[in-house]
């Protein structure tokens, strides 16, 4: 048969078509529409991605090439897909009232969440280099807009500016990385790139690696390539940075997993000690920095930093137990993270949104039931059980020692107990200080979010089974 | 119902009390009333329940009783209860301790009640959860999540260094346990299990033993605490709630000498043998030491703080003497300072609610006003001096005779301790009791009103009951031992046997 004339399997790639189809419908409705109050757009965005999760869900769970083998969906795709779905929804719940408030509510908005979740579904379907950098340029360019949706403020022009500079020399390297791998191994897809990159490759494959392994961290935020992310948190919208700490992370720790798991498996050992380092030095930093942070939204940016170094752990270890640990990981810091910025969004009186610690003083008293949602928040964080948090760090550590890093899983709980010192300072300028004035009641979709991912935190511990057990046939469709 | 028994009912028991006090609307008396019944009865629910385990149980077996498994985290780390001869006790100590930690906090919690009792019956959860939990990563869930109200104890209802001693206590305890946490994952991966019955009956390899060993031992030896890292434990208890002091004087320290026994001893026989010798000097010097620093103190209660540190340097010392006598020593020693540390700190309660001020010069002359608060404070300074007739004198002796029975400088020098307890305590006596009442902001202090006089007279008489009637505590200790220390025989003996057969 002759392979030009084969038309390519689409049933794979239906999420991805319904959400291209969807955003494209969007923008024209949008066009004609005109700008418009009310939450028209969100709720169609809110439809779209239900939708797409229904069919993500739908999709069959063996791994199934297509597109000419540059696309790939298997348990994997499917369990982060529903993640970063997941996270993209949060995303545009929690902007709902706040871009209104502020004015700057233009359908825009919601259309560039759909696109960047595509980058993002794209990303973590790649099966080829040129597939991972197209996706990844639809996520960040998306990204970068939505950074800077307030564009008559200094810092959020200034943090989508920043975003959008470095973004693209990491870009630039991970593309530069590429390169160097298709031209040592003669492919760009990455089962084939597995089958030749084996044992010892030589420099010039090895200099690729750590160009892509660079543009990776990069998008991760992971040391020494995270310097954006404290004033892109800060200079963002809070709805925006609360989706930027969501849904791109879910995306990129996929990405991670994929190129190092499905494409480098056979040098894991020169890629291990890469991702070992990476993930020290962004524990360590993670917990060090935000040590000093006043702005909540920075201590979120640094908070966010170590996380990421934890879950590296998972990916660190390079086995079926270490991802079924990222993607643990990952699903509970979802949940966490969008709780802990509902909160945040909580903190308004009249037209003016507080985000420094200090803001938070007695809230126990003011607002009880907030400041207990977000002190159970700030406990998971520093992984103490018997919420959430703790289930993540064990499935991490478990898959550390298990792979015998030993020392990285002892430097890993190390930090933690340096981490849950200033998560601790959170809790006790909430519950032991003197009660500052009342905030304005949270909008119903803050509550929302809030309410979920509390109950999601707190009474994780009673039943963990059934997230530990999806997340182990996701890893094990990767080996 | 759905396989759930009864150690699961004293879990949920305390829950669903602070489920309902957490309904309660409003902060008017009427409410803060309504909470302080509901904790009370919610605690004295769960001690009656715990009755009715101890009933259920049978002391002449070493096995675990009352299981119950539920499926959890995977196939094999489970949701697994049970009680042993070594947890049984322990648990009654809790039920029995909480009711008395509710009434001393009747009065003196005066601001954020709810949240109060809230915090206390979590607690109670988590402590129970301790010492019936028979999964290791069970364990440790219930050995860290008991932080997060103690924390929250300390910090909102503590005194003016609240916040400073919140934060060491939880930072200092989770640096121990954090290792501890790997070092039973380590287990995990050697053995494929974290089920403590299989884990007691699996040979972890000698090297092995050693590593895991160190990394339980940081994690128990800060809660314990033992000399160097005690350092926690007086801060903590001085800015305490008079109520949060006895629960982490009664019980939170008991874990660590659980967990020796539990794990450490059964599961790492030959490690222990090995650190024995470093245990015992740092028991030593827990003992002698941190009695002298008791002597120069002038807050009641970093005194008996101190004292609760020499205190449980014999339990550590009674645990790795490895015999009998010392590890039932050792227990009896964990029950009796439960009840009589306990006492003490509430009756330093019932002076500071008074006066509000801990400090000993504050004090003095007080049986001329308060004839019956010196009669109990006498019986419970006499009891932790460790008197014969007091259940402090059982423990210690045990201990004694055991640890000579194992290493006789050991006891030697342990046994000084005994003198500079008396002399530490004596001394206390002396100044807060006896002398002229010539402080004028004493002239009108008044004795025990009716709570608390039925706050004491339960533990002042089990203090004595458990001094000259051992027998109780003693014979559900007894086969647990036996069974443990013949595995560790047998452990040590294959290890011998196959070391002879190498040569």
């Amino acid at each position: 048969m002759n392979p030009a004339l084969t038309i390519p399997a689409f049933g794979p790639l239906l999420p991805e078509i319904l959400m291209a189809a969807g955003a494209l419908v969007m923008v024209l409705f949008g066009a004609i529409r005109g700008e418009r109050p009310g939450y028209g757009m969100n709720i169609i965005a809110l439809a779209l991605l239900a939708v797409t999760f229904v069919a993500v869900l739908m999709l069959p769970s063996e791994r199934v090439e297509t597109m000419g083998g540059s696309f790939v969906i298997d348990g994997f795709a499917k369990f982060m897909k529903a993640l970063t779905l997941i996270a993209s929804a949060g995303g545009v719940i929690l902007s709902l009232d706040y871009m209104r408030r502020e004015g700057i509510s233009r359908f825009e908005y919601p259309i560039l969440i759909i696109l960047s979740t595509i980058g993002m579904m794209m990303v973590i379907s790649a099966n080829d280099l040129i597939a991972l950098y197209i996706g990844l340029e639809l996520l960040s360019l998306s990204s970068y807009v939505i950074a800077a949706f307030d564009r008559d403020n200094v810092r959020s022009t200034e943090a989508g500016l920043k975003y959008f500079v470095l973004g693209s020399l990491s870009s630039g390297m991970l593309l530069y990385g590429s390169s160097l791998v298709y031209g040592f191994s003669g492919s760009i897809s990455f089962p084939a790139i597995a089958t030749i990159l084996q044992g010892d490759v030589g420099i010039g494959a090895i200099v690729g690696l750590v160009f892509v392994a660079a543009g990776i961290a990069f998008k991760i935020s992971a040391v020494p390539f995270h310097m954006w992310t404290p004033d892109v948190y800060e200079g963002s919208p809070t709805p925006v940075t609360a989706f930027f700490a969501a849904a791109p992370k879910m995306a990129g720790m996929a990405m991670a997993t994929r190129v190092f798991i499905d494409a480098f498996p056979g040098i894991l050992v020169q890629w291990q000690q890469i991702i070992v380092f990476i993930s020290i030095a962004s524990m360590a930093l993670g917990s060090f920095a935000a040590i000093g942070q006043r702005n909540i939204k920075r201590l979120m940016a640094y908070s966010s930093i170590g996380n990421v170094g934890y879950a590296l752990i998972g990916l660190a270890a390079g086995t079926a137990e270490g991802i079924q640990g990222v993607i643990v990981y990952m699903a509970i810091y979802l949940a966490m993270t969008l709780g802990t910025f509902a909160v945040i969004l909580g903190l308004r009186r009249g037209n003016v949104m507080y985000e420094t610690v200090d803001d938070l003083s007695g809230m126990a008293r003011t607002h009880p039931v907030l400041a207990f949602c977000l002190g159970m928040m700030m406990f998971s964080l520093a992984g103490i059980p018997p919420l959430a948090g703790f289930f993540a760090k064990f499935a991490v550590f478990n898959a550390a020692i298990e792979a015998d890093l030993v020392a990285l899983a002892i430097i890993g709980v190390v930090t933690s107990v340096i981490g849950a010192y200033y998560y601790l300072r959170i809790v006790k300028v909430m519950y032991f200080d003197e009660p500052a004035e009342r905030y304005d009641a949270m909008p119903a979709g803050v509550k929302l979010v809030l309410a979920l991912c509390s109950i999601f935190v707190v009474l994780f511990g009673i039943v963990p089974a059934p997230l530990v057990a999806a997340a182990r046939a996701a890893a094990s469709s990767l080996f | 119902m759905l396989g759930f028994g009864i150690l699961s009912g004293l879990l949920v028991l305390p829950l669903v009390g602070a489920a309902f006090i957490l309904t309660l609307r409003g902060d008017s008396e009427a409410a803060r009333s309504n909470a302080r019944w509901a904790a009370l009865a919610t605690t004295i629910a769960t001690f009656l329940l715990s009755l009715v385990a101890w009933a259920r149980f049978d002391t002449a077996t070493a096995s675990f009783q009352l299981v119950e498994s539920h499926v959890w985290l995977t196939e094999t780390i489970r949701f697994k209860l049970g009680v042993d001869g070594f947890s049984m006790p322990l648990i009654l100590l809790t039920t029995f301790l909480m009711p008395f930690c509710i009434l001393a906090s009747w009065d003196s919690i005066g601001h954020r009640v709810k949240e109060y009792f809230v915090a206390f019956l979590v607690l109670e959860t988590t402590m129970i959860g301790v010492f019936c939990a028979l999964d290791l990563v069970l364990f440790y869930l219930f050995f860290e999540a008991g932080l997060i109200p103690m924390f929250l104890i300390i910090g909102i209802w503590g005194g003016k260094r609240r916040i400073y001693a919140s934060f060491k206590f939880f930072l200092y305890t989770l640096l121990g346990s954090v290792l501890m946490l790997l070092a039973i994952m380590a287990m995990y991966w050697q053995a494929g299990t974290t089920d403590i019955p299989t884990l007691l009956a699996f040979k972890f390899p000698y090297s092995l033993q050693i590593w895991l060993w160190l990394a339980f031992f940081a994690s128990f030896a800060v809660k314990m605490p033992m000399w160097p890292v005690h350092t926690w434990l007086p801060d903590a208890h001085v800015e305490a709630p008079t109520a949060g002091s006895v629960i982490l004087a009664g019980v939170l320290l008991k874990m660590g000498g659980y967990g020796f026994i539990r794990v450490s001893l059964p599961m790492f026989p030959e490690a222990s043998v090995y650190f024995a010798p470093l245990v015992f000097a740092l028991s030593v010097i827990a003992i002698v030491y941190t009695s002298l620093v008791a002597l120069v103190q002038e807050d009641i209660k970093k005194l008996i703080a101190y004292s609760s540190v020499a205190h449980m340097g014999f339990v550590t010392m009674g645990l790795f003497s490895m015999n009998e006598q010392g590890i039932q020593g050792a227990m009896f020693t964990m029950i009796s300072h439960g009840l009589v540390s306990g006492a003490l700190f509430l009756s330093v309660g019932v002076i500071y609610d008074r006066m509000h001020t801990r400090e000993i010069k504050a004090y003095g002359g007080l049986v001329n006003r308060m004839p019956m608060y010196a009669v109990v404070f006498l019986i419970l300074t006499m009891a932790n001096v460790a008197l014969p007739g007091t259940s402090g004198f059982i423990g210690e002796f045990l201990t004694l005779m055991g640890t000579f029975r194992s290493n006789t400088w050991v006891a030697f020098f342990a046994t000084t301790g005994v003198i500079l307890s008396a002399a530490y305590a004596l001394w206390l006596y002396r100044r807060v009791v006896y002398g002229e009442l010539d402080k004028p902001a004493l002239q009108t202090i008044t004795d025990l009103n009716r709570r608390e006089i039925i706050t004491f007279a339960p533990l002042v008489l089990l203090i004595i009951y458990y001094g000259v009637q051992p027998g109780p505590i003693l014979d559900a200790f007894a086969v647990p031992t036996e069974s443990l220390l013949n595995n560790v025989q047998a452990a040590l003996a294959t290890v011998k046997t196959a070391a002879v057969a190498a040569h």
